[in-house]
């Protein structure tokens, strides 16, 4: 199909705004009479609040004091449940749980302030690991610490494991990760009797936010109102979390009469927000002696921190990647989300899949090591193929070559003769360094899972100006992945015009829809298709009232707007999403049609190892996907070498150190993400196989490079040193300590 | 950024002497404050316990590098950017460059100062070690003059240091090295590549003569509460073959003995201790080169 | 009251080529009295110690962390912030290469590491791959592994080579 503007590195919309510092993050903005707010947090990780302190020495009376009583609606910030309070009242229940919130005009006698309050609490006994969690050492959540548990059958493993040739069984552990966007969260909220509540700031889904500050406020939905400013990076950290910062601001404003702004620095971000997951898998595969998979057992944990939040779609998510792109007869998943007394973790890009394919790829890797055959041929032996079923039982109705993505990651990474060449090496032991490459193959579903997307029911409106400028109004937004330069692409696609007549509205609940939240990786795909559908409309309306002939120039279409609002007083489109009827997935047996498209990729990673001090280096980096369609080729090549960096630190860099619930390395010089030195050169290749609902073809991709980089990485260092990896992050003390294990043993 | 800032005040004095006058005067209460780097951060995060800094970046007396046939002497305010661009130093003190050049970043180079470093005495920091082995001394002024410290005498337990109230470092004096026959070592082991705060760092010079070691001197950071000179390992490797494997062992084992690294959120004392010993062996395939 | 010891001080300096004059504390960060005295608010916070390079400035030359320079030590001094990098309406290669090739994405590293580029070209007019990626080590992007910004960089280099 060819295409005019799709498909092409068209400039980032808000480019020249941002390369010259003029783009405004909510912490550029000032309103008169703003007061600055902070958070006052419990030190303890559980218990009763018995009583606050006020110190001497300020002046309480300038400042804005805020508690659970003040809230008017219901002390909660709503997302799938109700459970995680604004601000604790009786009982904390982690470190850092909020629970005074102070304002003044003076940010610097506020950090003072902020100092003199004393939360006085009588402790009660925490757990901080799954283990002790689903041991129900304590019981702090629920009846059972359990958020949520999946139970996924396919075929019947229990009757494979008689026949198999080889069960390898294996237990796999991933460590939290901070999103650690650049621009730390913030928001400025006002509350007036004219407008209601409003809240301007750092976002990743306006529309999350106005839910929550509805109920927390008691008020209906025309007196919230919810605007992103320019967002510094989200990555799923800025999804659920400014919910809870929005509710704060708003209350100080609410009670102070004037705009209150908090921006939380970088120490209270990486200390009180949401983190990724932490998980722990353990797999038991049977598998013939050709290495073909005859049954894949899978038990899948996630440590969901002390409030329920998300951890029920990110164990959905990890639960239906958790067997990856396989034909294998007899899967069986089950998985659980379990509570303990650390922050709430929460989104962050891939979203409970790194963590279920960290595991599977790398025991897939020592699977092929027990069977006697190199890890590609058991990949190779096993990928699915269009018409065969993956683990929930969806059919594979795409075109899928997963063993040509393969080959072509090989050949580009030179895959076979490194490997040749490094065992050479390693075996031959000169010098203190050890090479190897390693690679994955997985999937991602794009959008929300199973009946989803039909539950959000997004909406996308466009309006043609009278001068033919066409704006386009999405609660979708952008944070660096390119959201309004592609919708401006696929529209501009569908009306002949160029980008430059294509306006996106500022994402603000009071006049752009709800297009669901921007995660998932569903922006190109499902909003962007509603962007190409809404600008056919709008088309068509002009088609239709004889304004417009076929063959139209620019100037033909601003003609034709013009006299067609002079007629009929506006031009606009609006449409909603349709699931499609082909669709199906059952909620109660967890089967289905999991996700309407998936992409498909292998990653080859080369790694060198200093055995003297057991850094590792990732010296290359190959990742090839096939993604239905590359809108902007820029922007798409961005999103995977931006993810793979992720995905590096995830697997090396990237180390979260707990002490009873706390981070307590939360310093950018103390929790290290990789800089300009520490990485190779990326290289990202794409394949199209166009995917018929996708706009122009495109399926989704955000998050596919989280999922397969850190796997990738740890078969690299197995296959450089013997280590047999088991656990990201790889920190260089444990990886030393395993390297002279493999040495004396 | 959560000082009180109004709690906080600087001055400008106008030359050294007035300085020295000002800490003299209210001995403990005035403190130094050249480029920044560490106080600032202490700062930012409400954790700076002094109120009362001078701000001695423009005091010239504590600039420049003097170059003589003897000495190379460093103004305390010398920052990691012109240590890096000075000619001699690269030439003579190369393990001071490259420290200069892992310290940090660009940014953090060009304000980041020796003697900023110094007063500041973390045990992590990256030029102490190469300062070590190059011998350097430290002079010390005050109202009452100045004195010369040598450098490895200077800091006598964590953060406690040969620095009385109302005493300024102002200069660091290196002997022009006349090694042209010794080979040098460096290597900072962080957690990545730049701007990392050392789990270890060796710096390391040795001259060997007719296949032995005749003189060499190792130093190491991070591993105790001062950088630490390894007096008892250069002991042992005087007078034996670098590339003797009986004797490196041995060494290695008095290495580990001699010093004391910690646990800490950035690393552990049993990696630090096993990659000491470690960067002594590859300090040893130099000197056997 | 907490004890009140500081009064503000008046700082005068040059920046972006105006002589400009403000008050502030003395150990007021210089990103501060950027952003809210000045309202050059490009200039960003990103960490408030020294590691991200969000707040990078050019300070006589040099290029610096704003957030780690008290505001006493800029009197006299000549700055650059992001707002001076173009040259009235026209962006420098940097800035329009930045836009070409994707070096920006959240855009809230960009200032810095505009600056930080344009320092290092103003150093090494024709930097190979090692000095590029150095000098840019003290800014962290989380949004794009770097790739873009060492392209937008070289792209920059080249652009410059073209019209000398």
């Amino acid at each position: 199909m060819e295409t005019r503007v799709i498909g092409k590195s068209v400039p980032r919309k808000e480019g020249r705004e941002k390369v010259t510092g003029r783009a405004l993050y909510v912490d550029d903005l000032s309103f008169p009479g703003m007061l600055h707010g902070v958070t006052v947090r419990s030190p303890a990780a559980r218990g009763r609040i018995r009583a606050i302190h006020f110190a001497d020495g300020i002046p309480w009376h300038e400042f804005i004091v805020v508690t659970a009583q003040d809230i008017p609606g219901k002390n909660c910030i709503a997302l799938l449940i109700e459970d995680q309070p604004c601000l604790a009242a009786e009982f904390v229940n982690h470190p850092e749980e909020p629970v005074v919130l102070l304002a003044h005009h003076d940010k610097y006698l506020l950090e003072e302030a902020r100092r003199a309050v004393r939360i006085e609490i009588e402790p009660l006994p925490a757990i901080f690991s799954i283990e002790d969690s689903l041991a129900g050492k304590e019981i702090i959540w629920g009846r059972d610490n359990i958020f949520k548990s999946f139970y996924v059958e396919k075929g019947d493993v229990e009757r494979a494991w008689a026949g198999a040739e080889f069960v390898v069984e294996g237990s796999y552990e991933t460590g939290a990760q901070e999103q650690l966007y650049i621009e730390p969260q913030g928001m400025i909220a006002q509350v007036n009797e004219t407008d209601g509540v409003t809240v301007w700031g750092s976002l990743q889904c306006p529309h999350y936010i106005h839910k929550a500050l509805m109920i927390l406020f008691g008020l209906p939905r025309e007196r919230v109102r919810v605007v992103q400013t320019e967002t510094g990076g989200g990555f799923g950290g800025k999804e659920e979390y400014p919910s809870m910062i929005a509710a704060h601001a708003a209350l100080l404003a609410r009670k102070a009469g004037r705009p209150v702004k908090i921006i939380y620095d970088r120490a209270e971000d990486m200390v009180a927000t949401t983190k990724r997951h932490p998980s722990r898998t353990r797999h038991r595969t049977a598998v013939t002696r050709d290495g073909k998979l005859l049954a894949m057992d899978i038990d899948f944990t996630l440590d969901g921190g002390a409030y329920e939040t998300l951890s029920p779609v990110v164990l959905s998510r990890g639960t239906i990647h958790a067997a990856g792109p396989y034909a294998c007869p007899n899967v069986r998943i089950c998985s659980r989300a379990v509570a303990t007394n650390a922050p709430p973790h929460g989104a962050f890009r891939g979203f409970g899949a790194p963590q279920s394919v960290f595991a599977l790829e790398r025991h897939l890797d020592r699977v092929a090591e027990a069977v006697g055959i190199a890890p590609e041929e058991l990949r190779r032996r096993n990928f699915i193929r269009e018409g065969q079923t993956l683990a929930v039982g969806q059919v594979v109705k795409e075109k899928v070559d997963m063993n040509g993505l393969m080959e072509r990651a090989f050949e580009l990474s030179g895959y076979y003769a490194k490997r040749r060449k490094f065992a050479a090496e390693n075996s031959a032991a000169r010098g203190t360094i050890r090479r190897g490459i390693g690679f994955a193959s997985f999937l991602h579903g794009a959008g929300f899972t199973g009946s989803g997307e039909e539950y959000l029911a997004s909406e996308v409106a466009m309006e043609a100006m009278a001068d033919g400028t066409v704006h386009i109004l999405a609660g979708s937004t952008e944070m660096g992945q390119g959201t309004n330069t592609i919708f401006a692409q696929i529209a501009a696609e569908a009306l002949r015009l160029d980008c430059e007549q294509i306006r996106i509205v500022q994402p603000d609940t009071a006049y752009v829809p709800n297009s669901g939240p921007t995660v998932a990786s569903r922006t190109a795909m499902i909003v962007g298709k509603l962007v190409e559908a809404a600008a056919v409309r709008l088309l068509g309306t002009l088609h239709d009232s004889g304004l417009l002939q076929r063959g139209y120039s620019a100037e033909d279409f601003s003609r034709a707007c013009g006299a067609h609002i002079a007629k009929c007083g506006a031009l606009k489109s609006f449409v909603k999403y349709e699931h499609p009827h082909d669709l199906h997935w059952d909620d109660q047996k967890y089967s289905g049609d999991a996700y309407g498209a998936y992409a498909w990729a292998v990653y080859v990673a080369e790694v060198s190892v200093d055995t003297r001090t057991a850094e590792v280096r990732v010296e290359d980096f190959v990742a090839v996907q096939e993604v239905g369609k590359v809108i902007n080729p820029v922007l798409a090549a961005g999103q995977i070498e931006g993810g793979v960096a992720q995905g590096i630190g995830f697997a090396l860099y990237e180390n979260v150190v707990w002490q009873e619930g706390r981070m307590v390395n939360a310093q950018m010089t103390n929790y290290v993400m990789p800089t300009s030195v520490d990485l190779p050169l990326i290289r990202v290749y794409f394949e199209e196989i166009p995917y018929g609902r996708g706009p122009a073809g495109a399926k989704g991709i955000g998050e596919l490079p989280l999922d397969g980089t850190a796997p990738a990485i740890a078969n690299a260092i197995a296959f450089a040193t013997g280590v047999d990896v088991r656990q990201i992050p790889i920190t260089a003390e444990a990886l030393l300590e395993m390297l002279e294990a493999v040495h004396a043993g | 950024m959560r000082a009180y800032l109004p709690a906080y005040e600087m001055e400008t004095p106008r030359d050294l002497t007035a300085a020295l006058l000002r800490m003299a005067r209210e001995p403990g209460v005035w403190r130094a404050f050249a480029g920044g780097t560490d106080l600032m951060v202490l700062l930012e995060a409400g954790k700076l316990p002094h109120r009362k800094f001078l701000n001695i970046w423009n005091l010239g007396e504590l600039r420049g590098i003097a170059v003589t046939a003897e000495h190379l002497t460093m103004g305390a305010l010398t920052t990691y950017a012109e240590v890096q661009r000075h000619e001699i130093l690269a030439r003579e003190f190369p393990l001071l460059c490259r420290a200069a050049a892992e310290t940090g970043s660009v940014a953090t180079q060009n304000r980041g100062t020796l003697g900023g470093n110094i007063a500041n005495a973390s045990p992590a920091a990256d030029s102490p070690p190469a300062l070590i082995v190059y011998g350097a001394e430290i002079e010390i002024a005050s109202t009452g003059g100045a004195r010369w410290v040598p450098y490895a005498s200077f800091h006598t337990g964590y953060k406690i240091m040969n620095l009385q109230a109302g005493e300024l470092i102002r200069a660091i004096r290196l002997a022009r090295w006349r090694g042209a026959s010794w080979k040098q070592y460096f290597r900072k082991v962080g957690a990545r590549r730049a701007q990392a705060i050392s789990k270890i760092c060796f710096a390391g010079a040795g001259r060997v003569a007719a296949g032995r070691i005749a003189e060499v001197r190792i130093a190491l950071g991070s591993v105790a509460p001062t950088v630490l000179r390894a007096e008892r390992v250069e002991e042992l490797l005087r007078g034996q073959r670098p590339d003797d494997a009986a004797m490196l062992l041995a060494a290695q084992d008095a290495l580990g003995a001699e010093i004391a690294p910690i646990d800490d959120m950035r690393s552990t004392g049993r990696y630090r201790r096993n990659v000491a010993r470690n960067l002594l062996a590859e300090f040893l395939e130099v000197l056997a080169s | 009251m907490p004890a009140e010891a500081a009064r503000k001080i008046r700082v005068s300096c040059v920046v972006n080529g105006t002589a400009v004059t403000c008050e502030a504390y003395p150990m007021a960060r210089l990103l501060d009295v950027l952003r809210e005295e000045l309202k050059l608010t490009g200039t960003k916070e990103g960490c408030g110690e020294g590691e991200c390079g969000a707040c990078a400035i050019e300070m006589d030359g040099a290029l610096v962390n704003s957030c780690l320079v008290p505001a006493l030590q800029a009197e006299g001094a000549k700055i650059r912030t992001i707002e001076g990098v173009a040259c009235g309406g026209a962006l420098h290669a940097v800035q329009q290469a930045f836009i070409t090739h994707g070096g920006a994405q959240c855009g809230i590293c960009t200032p810095g590491m505009i600056l930080a580029a344009v320092n290092l070209l103003a150093r090494y007019p024709q930097p190979n791959d090692a000095q590029i990626r150095d000098g840019l080590s003290g800014n962290l992007c989380r949004c794009t592994g770097y790739m873009k910004i060492f392209e937008s960089v070289v792209a920059a280099v080249r652009d410059a080579e073209t019209r000398a």
